[in-house]
Order: C-alpha cells, then sequence, then structure tokens
C-alpha cells in the first residue's frame, strides 16, 4: 500500500515534539536532581545526592507523609460521595443521565480557582457557614473555618470529584444490571449481589477514579495555598517554593523526581490490578 | 423492576451540595458590600468595576489565544501521529505513545518544574511561545487518545472499499477517513480547551512577566486578598458555559431526534 512510504511523515510531528518536550524534559529533571545549585544563581555541573539526602531530613520527609496522608484523606471522602454517586447516576434512565452529565460538567468546566472561591465565602469567619450554624443555633461563636485543614480537605474533594464520578460511571454504564438480577432470583441478597456482581464489574472504574483524584491530589498546592493559608504544606507548595523564593532548582528536581516515582509506581499497581493501562473515565 | 426513590435523593443531594458555592458566588456578586459575608444591597458596581479592568481582559484573551494555539497544535499533532500509529503496533510507537500521555499522568506541579528548569536552559524568554509549549503537551494526549480510539473502531472496510473504486489515498483521507474521525477530534479538543483555559499550575511556572493568563491573574487576585470583582467574574463565566453546554446538547438532542424519526419511518414502512 501507498500509505506505508508517507507514514513516516504522519509520525515526524508526534515523534519530534514528544521526545524534544516531553521525554528530554524529564530526563533533564533527573539529571538536574543529581546536579547542586549554583552560589548566586542558576545550577552547578558537579554531580551530588546531596538534594535527596535532604529530602530525608525530617522537615521534608514529615511533608511528604503530610501530603500522602491529605491525598488518602481526600481520595477516601472521594471514593465514599463518588462511587455511590456515579453508580446510581448509571442505572438512571437516558434524559436524567444526559442531564446529570451536564450538572456535573457546569462546574468542571468553570475555572478550579473561582470554584475555590465560592468556599472561601462559605468558610469565612462570619460567612455562610458560620451564619447559618449560629442561626440554627448549633454554634454559639464562629467556627473560623477557613484557612484550616478540613477546609482544604473539602477544596480537594470538591475540586476532584468529578473525576471519580466519570470515572465509575463510565464503568457501571457497561455493566450488565440483568447480571444483578440473575443473582438475586438464584437468591443471592441484595447486599452479596452487589459485592459479588456489581461492585467486582465496576472496580476498574473505582480504581481508575482512585488513580486520577489520588495523584493530582498531591501536586495541588493552589488548594492548600487559597483554603489553608500557608499552614498547610504540601510537596506541590515545597516544589514551588524553591522555584521560585529558593531558587534551588536541582532540589526542587529532587521532590518532583521523588513524586514522580510515587504517581509511577501508583500506575504501575493500577495496570497490575486491572491488567490495563488504560484509565476509565480520563476522556 | 421496581425503582427505588433513593438514590436519586443522594444524588439529587450531592449535585446541590456541589452548587452551593457556585450559586453564592452568583449571589455575591450583585452584593453592594466589599466584604462578602455581609449583605448591603443589590448593585452591578462589580461588573462595571470588572470591565473597566484591563489587566482581566488582557488575560481572558491571552488565555482564549493560548488555549486555540494550543489546541491547534495538538490537533495536528495528536491527529497525524494517530493515524500513522493506529495500524503499526511496534515498541518505537508505543514507546512514543506512552510518553506522550505522561503529562496527563503525572501531578501538575512536576510538569511545570520541568518546563521551568529546560527553558531557562534553553534560555527562550518566558511569555506566549513557552506557554503554548508546555500547554500543548497536556493536549496532545486528549486528542491522541480520542482519535486513536475512533480510528482503532473504525470498519476498515470503509477505506478499502474507496481505494478499490479508484479514490486515491488523499480523496479516501479527506472524503471517508476525516468525516469518521472529525467527532472525535472535536471532543478531545473540548477537553483540551478546558484543561488549558482552566491551568494554573503550569502556567505559573512558564508564564512570563508580561504575560498574564486569566487562571493566574485570578491565582494573584485571590491571594492578595478580597476582590467581589471576581464574583462577577465567576458570574459572567458560568453564563457562558451554560450557554455553550445547553447550546451543544440542543445540537445533539436535534441530531438524536432526526435520527430516531428516521428510524421510526423505517420500521413503519417495514
Amino acid at each position: 500500500m501507498k500509505r506505508s512510504k508517507s507514514n513516516w511523515l504522519l509520525l515526524l510531528p508526534m515523534y519530534v515534539f514528544t521526545i524534544l518536550f516531553v521525554a528530554l524534559p524529564i530526563l533533564y529533571m533527573f539529571l538536574l536532581s543529581f546536579l547542586s545549585r549554583a552560589k548566586v544563581w542558576g545550577v552547578d555541573f558537579t554531580f551530588t545526592l546531596d538534594n535527596y539526602i535532604r529530602i530525608l531530613e525530617p522537615l521534608y520527609l514529615d511533608t511528604f507523609w503530610e501530603s500522602i496522608k491529605l491525598a488518602l484523606l481526600s481520595t477516601g471522602v472521594i471514593v465514599l460521595i463518588g462511587y455511590p454517586y456515579g453508580y446510581f447516576m448509571a442505572r438512571m434512565n437516558a434524559v436524567w443521565k444526559r442531564r446529570m452529565l451536564l450538572l456535573i460538567m457546569i462546574p468542571f468546566w468553570t475555572s478550579a480557582l473561582i470554584r475555590l472561591y465560592g468556599w472561601i465565602i462559605v468558610f469565612r469567619s462570619n460567612g455562610v457557614l458560620d451564619k447559618l450554624l449560629m442561626g440554627l443555633h448549633i454554634t454559639e461563636e464562629p467556627l473560623k473555618l477557613l484557612y484550616t485543614y478540613p477546609a482544604v480537605v473539602v477544596g480537594m474533594v470538591y475540586s476532584l470529584l468529578p473525576f471519580m464520578i466519570l470515572a465509575v460511571y463510565s464503568s457501571a454504564e457497561k455493566l450488565d444490571f440483568t447480571l444483578v438480577e440473575a443473582s438475586r432470583d438464584l437468591g443471592a441478597s441484595a447486599l452479596k449481589a452487589f459485592w459479588t456482581v456489581s461492585f467486582k464489574l465496576t472496580l476498574p472504574g473505582l480504581l481508575s477514579g482512585v488513580i486520577l483524584t489520588f495523584i493530582p491530589s498531591m501536586g495541588l498546592f493552589f488548594i492548600a495555598d487559597i483554603l489553608g493559608g500557608n499552614k498547610i504544606v504540601l510537596v506541590g507548595s515545597i516544589i514551588q517554593e524553591q522555584m521560585t523564593k529558593g531558587r534551588n532548582l536541582p532540589f526542587a528536581a529532587a521532590l518532583a523526581a521523588v513524586l514522580m516515582i510515587l504517581t509511577t509506581l501508583m500506575l504501575r499497581l493500577y495496570k497490575k490490578l486491572t491488567g490495563t493501562s488504560e484509565l476509565e473515565g480520563l476522556m | 423492576m421496581k425503582r427505588k426513590k433513593w438514590p436519586f435523593i443522594y444524588v439529587g443531594i450531592v449535585t446541590v451540595i456541589t452548587y452551593i458555592p457556585i450559586i453564592l458566588t452568583v449571589i455575591y456578586s450583585f452584593n453592594e458590600s466589599k466584604i462578602s459575608s455581609v449583605w448591603e444591597g443589590f448593585s452591578l458596581k462589580w461588573y462595571a468595576e470588572l470591565f473597566r479592568d484591563r489587566d482581566i481582559k488582557e488575560a481572558l484573551l491571552n488565555s482564549l489565544i493560548l488555549a486555540l494555539l494550543s489546541c491547534i497544535l495538538a490537533v495536528f499533532i495528536g491527529t497525524s501521529g494517530a493515524l500513522g500509529m493506529y495500524r503499526r503496533k511496534n515498541r518505537a510507537n508505543d514507546a512514543v505513545a506512552y510518553v506522550s500521555m505522561i503529562p496527563i499522568m503525572i501531578p501538575e506541579i512536576i510538569l511545570g518544574m520541568v518546563f521551568l528548569s529546560v527553558f531557562s536552559l534553553m534560555g527562550l524568554p518566558f511569555g506566549m511561545v513557552t506557554l503554548v509549549i508546555a500547554h500543548t503537551t497536556f493536549c496532545v494526549p486528549y486528542i491522541f487518545s480520542m482519535v486513536k480510539a475512533r480510528l482503532v473502531g473504525m470498519d476498515q472496510s470503509l477505506e478499502e472499499a474507496a481505494l478499490d473504486l479508484g479514490a486515491s489515498p488523499v480523496r479516501v483521507f479527506f472524503d471517508v477517513t476525516l468525516p469518521l474521525i472529525v467527532p472525535a477530534i472535536l471532543s478531545g479538543v473540548m477537553l483540551a480547551f478546558a484543561m488549558s483555559f482552566d491551568d494554573v499550575v503550569i502556567s505559573i511556572f512558564v508564564t512570563g512577566p508580561t504575560v498574564n493568563t486569566l487562571p493566574v491573574k485570578i491565582y494573584t487576585k485571590l491571594k492578595t486578598g478580597v476582590t467581589p470583582e471576581i464574583n462577577a467574574l465567576a458570574t459572567l463565566m458560568l453564563v457562558a458555559i451554560i450557554l455553550l453546554l445547553i447550546g451543544a446538547s440542543a445540537v445533539s438532542r436535534i441530531g438524536l431526534k432526526k435520527g430516531s424519526g428516521e428510524v421510526k419511518e423505517m420500521s413503519v414502512k417495514d
């Protein structure tokens, strides 16, 4: 066929762009993480392991641990809210499915920052939530929730929930519900039918949702920044600080490299559990 | 099967909660007071202030240009890549396809960090050029994988039939292949555009002192203090998005109705 001759022309832009602007820059990051910072500005090209040793300092190790904890907590809450949501949505009729998808897409398409700003209004001292709780005499004083840990968790959950819902939904949509009915007819309890049939078959969606929420949550420094003030420091915040104020590119690169390795390990685990590297509901 | 009510109630409650901050933003955009916890009466002054704000207008324009340029580049790279790869499975192609997906798999902060150091190594001036390169890297995966999935699912005999009937490969591409993959390109573009238009993390790292994108501008405004202008901006963006989405779904519904109408007519004839 004639195509094969011109095929390389089709591939050329993809190859050049990917190698030049994705592969090489990431390799450069790993190289950079073994270099040291120059006295005044920039990078000194001498090999060192200092950056990695520095990560082992309690300050940075704690930050990694804090980020993972926050990511785990946020992902846990997202699973609890998002899984039933996506699952129930898949059982609605076509008209409601389309309406619900539209309702999910609207906040998803408005700026992430602007949606966070809405939570500032809610959480601010004497803000909407305080007024409501004090009005109902549940609390007597303002809770001052803005710039606290719970506020950051709410921000994370809120920003990443759509990913979980869409992942579970796309998996549950493919689920043949007659299988559930069959297991019920054969005498399984509702819970058992759900556990052995529905849950098993929607697991890829759930796992994909976990990946799609856990990984970004490790790097979303602006949520911790806006809703947590400067009290909650995450790996993302340190990388950003080292890049801008600290001007220590090699150390930032080492932090990013560790984060990247953690991410890759998670993706490997996902592939092992589901047998595919394609993430459900990503597109 | 009997339908239970409580799943609907659950979905309803969660949906309402997710809309609370959005609705509050809209309400407070009409608030006279600067402090958003106090309601001092209806006013349009924040909209007036927004329209006077040159920086915001410039940032909005920058964001639109950036998203548009990145999408155009990504359509070119991703579509041609998918066309070149979908029939030939070999190691090199698999490797490039895998690496090209990395930008949307890793936390954005890594990408931002990587680009800042690489662009300063290359001595590129930070601004629109660096922004477009960085955004294109995470736009390509959306378009590439959408188009590839469509091509893999495509009936190959269509192309073969056209070739057998004497069409040139170029003609086959424009008359058969392209119309089939356009929907995939469009849905890829929709996602990529939204991601680019909304990106803060990567843009903060690769933007220059003279170019601001809208999210970066909003971020700095949010960090410096209370700015009810942002409420007005949020409301306008929300209206634009709702109109766009409703428009898109109306178009697809008309398409659906037409389709089902034809099916009905046919079945009546049978």
